[in-house]
């Protein structure tokens, strides 16, 4: 079922938690929506889910309109960040609930349950509650007690969250193997960059109740459409200045940049993978001042003549960091500055993008 | 809402600490209840077997227990729809009612009696229809039952609001989600899952209806053998100079009040649990 | 996001029971006590002034005030007391201590004031010593006293002790290695935690004991000016049939206790102690 959500508003005392929100999910397609907490993205998924009335604009399900529908009429699925289970219930009656509103009769129903069993993992612990399983054996549970009625929608929010980081990688991966083999049409809300990348067909960036961009994860990291967006996905270095000289100074690099005035004050972002450097004893512009090992890749930190710090990350083994070590000299080029028009409109502006030497 | 493990006390000052509450504790709650068991071992079972020979004592207690089990029952659940209102709702007037739910706690019970006194009484506000209609309410069972529910309205209520802050609506939405109807969620998800503040605010109820003294003295005019709780007796019989019928009868009460502290504490302990 | 108010409206079924609830709320509680605020405010403000400054209302509220304050000061401390023990140390026979705090939830008032009298009595053995040392207890204003604080045992303790047991000790431990020593870590590190809880639950027990009537009323002796309390004055005023002079009296004494009431309840939720 295809999801249709048109020009959504919503306030809470005053507050904007949801600012004009338009955007559409096709069926079969597994979305995330990303962004930084308060941003709005769980108040969407639950006007979405009919557990939140919007004050404003329209949700379609396949082309009717489903505003006036409650919550129990949508057939949505809903996985919530603490799993909220039904502690008095057994694990197989928290997943047959949904089942047993639809008035599904015993035999079916039981079946239904241990093949959701089976499918999560949770082979034995039927009989077993919420209380004595774990975080993540909890969440599976949740997951298969909104699959079990066979909605036509399925909605996580920030469903990991609550979990270790090892646990959640293992969430991750189930969650995917079941969209591949289910195939229904999922939102789920995070604020971790990487599950988005990870899990997702589609994401869809949000910040502060509005919809900043939206594409494949590739898309997304290859052309951030706004400042925002550049910020906040991925590893950048950061610059807020003003144009001169046709240029964009950053101590003493300059990148040289087209179609914009003298003095137009500016926000410059280069990508840590974006930038070149080399030693050069006898002159170079900046001074190595770290290398930090992380794992698989090297972090080097450097600063330019005139004072500002730039950062820019290698593969260990690769031949760019040869002879970089703390105090050396260098010489740096960037190969792609995204250069974003810093002005007083509300809304996001494309950047205009720059390579320098 | 996390809880720190109590420790064994360490140094003399902290057992001197743990011995001045005690020793407290000790004087003003142990030493009065000693006096009344003191009192029924010198009078021994004998007169208190007697008792249950007084009819008037008889029909006292069997009041008193009749009221705490209207009490119980009526406000019990309404107790439950108005924690649920005002816990789950938000309307214009909440604050009101919230305000007027904990009213009877700050009424003195003699007071009490006399504000509906004032409704039905001899010119009071409701004579005149309840003439018509030919029901008796002051100085007769129904007083007795409207002046119980007064006083006891607010346990089992606050009880239950307070778990049911405690739990959140999570469950609750999901159960919505997953297509459940209000009322198939109220059953099957919130009514387990407030069972045992539910429990504990029924026993206050029970506890403070058995206790009721002021308000049905007033407003019942304990006439033995009508209007007589067994609290109304045992004041009459302490103003007729019949002590023993009065302590025997206290002893009763008394007795049933360690039923209900015993089912109190295993209940409190088992909430804590679940929260 | 686990919030108390669900976000949709409710249905038909829903404002049904909420219209319920308050019609019920109405007619068991506002109603008769519209009455009694009519019938005391009725006669005009120069009658509801010369029932209230009669010389024995006047005593018998002068009364009330004094000994439900004496309580409230002796509660405070003990009660913190308590808490503390409660909350922080593990000695046998903790459990039994507990709910002993709870047993006045449970017990009637009159079979308290049964219980005094019973203990205090002039034909009891330490009533007749007290007599032969020339204390007097019952039938005399310190029984009062005993009797209220009886009867408000667990108001502070159980306000205070969920508040010390969210404390961490590790607070405590952080301020005696910079220094500080037992009176000061109470003063500074837990006191300012606990005051708020500490406040509202001793308002709420001097609240309670204003309208005390059950347990004074047999061990007082109900001596006017000297052990009449307001709530037995209003008593003896219904049976000699004058309800006006009981409705003006009951109306002052309502209206501090719920002025009193509802400074509690705004303290507890402005704290975040919302508790019953």
């Amino acid at each position: 079922m295809s999801i249709h959500v048109r020009n959504l508003t919503k306030r809470f005392n005053g507050f904007l938690a949801v600012d004009d929100v338009s955007l559409e999910v096709g069926t079969g397609e597994l979305v995330a929506f990303l962004g930084p907490s308060g941003s709005g993205k769980s108040t969407v998924l639950r006007i979405i889910a009919g557990l939140e009335t919007a004050d404003a604009g329209e949700v379609w399900f396949d082309g009717e309109r489903a505003d006036h529908l409650h919550a129990r009429s949508r057939g949505v699925g809903f996985v919530f960040q603490h799993y909220a289970l039904f502690r008095h219930m057994t694990v197989a009656d928290n997943i047959g609930f949904g089942l047993d509103v639809q008035g599904v009769g015993r035999q079916r129903r039981r079946q239904r349950v241990s093949d959701l069993l089976d499918l999560m993992g949770l082979q034995g612990l039927g009989e077993r509650y919420p209380g004595q399983l774990s975080g993540g054996q909890r969440q599976r549970v949740a997951l298969a007690r909104a699959l079990a009625p066979q909605p036509k929608v399925l909605l996580l929010d920030e469903p990991f969250g609550a979990v270790d980081a090892k646990v959640r990688e293992e969430l991750r991966h189930w969650l995917r193997r079941l969209h591949d083999e289910v195939h229904v049409t999922s939102i789920f809300v995070t604020h971790d960059q990487e599950e988005a990348f990870a899990v997702a067909d589609r994401v869809m960036v949000v910040n502060r109740g509005r919809l900043e961009q939206w594409g494949s994860p590739d898309e997304i990291l290859d052309n951030p459409g706004t400042e925002f967006v550049a910020r906040f996905i991925g590893e950048a270095n950061v610059y807020e200045t003003v144009i001169r000289d046709g240029a964009v100074h950053v101590g003493a690099l300059a990148i040289p940049v087209e179609g914009l005035a003298e003095g137009d004050p500016v926000v410059v972002v280069v990508r840590f993978y974006d930038l070149k450097f080399w030693r050069d004893d006898s002159g170079g512009f900046a001074t190595v001042v770290r290398t930090t090992t992380l794992g698989d890749r090297v972090k080097v930190e450097a600063v330019i003549d005139g004072g500002e710090r730039i950062f820019s990350q290698f593969p260990r083994r690769s031949s760019l960091l040869r002879g970089i070590e703390p105090g050396c000299r260098i010489h740096i080029e960037v190969t792609l500055a995204r250069v974003f028009p810093h002005l007083e409109s509300t809304r996001p502006l494309a950047p205009i993008l720059a390579r320098a030497a | 809402m996390r809880s720190y493990a109590p420790v064994r006390p360490g140094s003399i000052g902290q057992w001197l600490i743990v011995a001045v509450v005690v020793l407290y504790l000790g004087m003003i709650l142990l030493l009065p209840v000693s006096a009344i068991v003191v009192q029924a071992l010198k009078a021994g079972v004998g007169p208190l077997l007697q008792t249950f020979d007084d009819p008037a004592a008889v029909h006292g207690l069997r009041l008193s227990f009749a009221l705490a089990t209207v009490a119980m029952l009526a406000n019990g659940v309404v107790g439950v729809a108005a924690a649920l209102v005002l816990t789950r709702h938000r309307f214009l007037g909440r604050r009101l009612l919230d305000a007027l739910v904990d009213l009877p706690l700050a009424v003195s019970p003699v007071m009490t009696g006399l504000a509906f006194l004032l409704l039905f009484g001899r010119s009071g506000w409701l004579e005149s229809a309840l003439d018509a209609a030919g029901w008796k309410v002051a100085f007769a069972f129904p007083g007795l039952v409207v002046a119980t529910l007064f006083v006891t309205f607010p346990f089992t209520l606050r009880e239950v609001a307070y778990v049911l802050e405690e739990l959140g609506t999570d469950e609750e939405e999901a159960a919505a989600t997953l297509g459940a109807s209000p009322w198939h969620t109220f059953v099957r998800v919130t009514l387990p899952n407030i069972r045992y503040g539910l429990g504990y605010g029924v026993v206050l109820t029970t506890a403070r209806a058995l206790g009721e003294f002021g308000a049905v003295l007033v407003l019942g005019g304990a006439i033995s053998g009508h209007t007589q709780t067994a609290t109304t007796f045992i004041y009459n019989a302490l103003e007729e100079r019949q002590e023993p019928a009065a302590y025997s009868v206290a002893l009763v009460l008394a007795l049933a009040s360690v039923l209900v502290l015993a089912a109190l504490e295993w209940l409190k302990r088992r909430r804590r649990k679940e929260l | 996001m686990n919030g108390t108010h669900p976000a949709v409206a409710p249905g038909l079924g829903g404002l049904a029971v909420r219209a319920g609830v308050c019609a019920y709320v109405g007619a068991l509680v506002a109603l008769p006590l519209a009455a009694l605020l009519i019938e005391g405010l009725g006669q005009g403000a120069a009658a509801l002034w010369a029932a209230v400054s009669a010389p024995v209302a006047v005593e018998a509220l002068r009364l009330t005030l004094l000994t439900a304050g004496i309580m409230a000061l002796v509660n405070a401390v003990m009660g913190t007391a308590t808490a503390w023990v409660l909350a922080r140390y593990d000695f046998p026979g903790r459990g039994l201590l507990s709910a002993l705090v709870d047993l006045p939830f449970a017990i009637p008032t009159l079979v308290t004031g049964v219980m005094l009298v019973l203990l205090f009595g002039p034909q009891s053995p330490l009533g007749g010593w007290l007599a032969a040392e020339g204390v007097r207890v019952a039938f005399a204003a310190p029984s009062i006293v005993l009797a209220l604080l009886f009867i408000t045992v667990p108001f502070v303790v159980r306000a205070v002790e969920p508040v010390l047991m969210e404390q961490d000790p590790a607070e405590e431990e952080a301020a005696r290695t910079l220094g500080a020593g037992t009176f000061t870590v109470f003063r500074r590190v837990l006191l300012p935690p606990l005051f708020p809880a500490l406040l509202s639950g001793t308002i709420r027990s001097y609240a309670r004991a204003l309208g005390e009537f059950g347990s004074i009323v047999v061990v007082s002796g109900n001596i006017p000016y000297q052990t009449l309390t307001a709530p037995i004055y209003v008593f003896g005023e219904i049976e000699s049939g004058r309800s006006e002079v009981a409705a003006a009296v009951s109306v002052v004494l309502l209206a501090v206790a719920l002025a009193l009431s509802v400074g509690a309840r705004a303290i507890e939720r402005l704290t975040g102690t919302a508790r019953a």
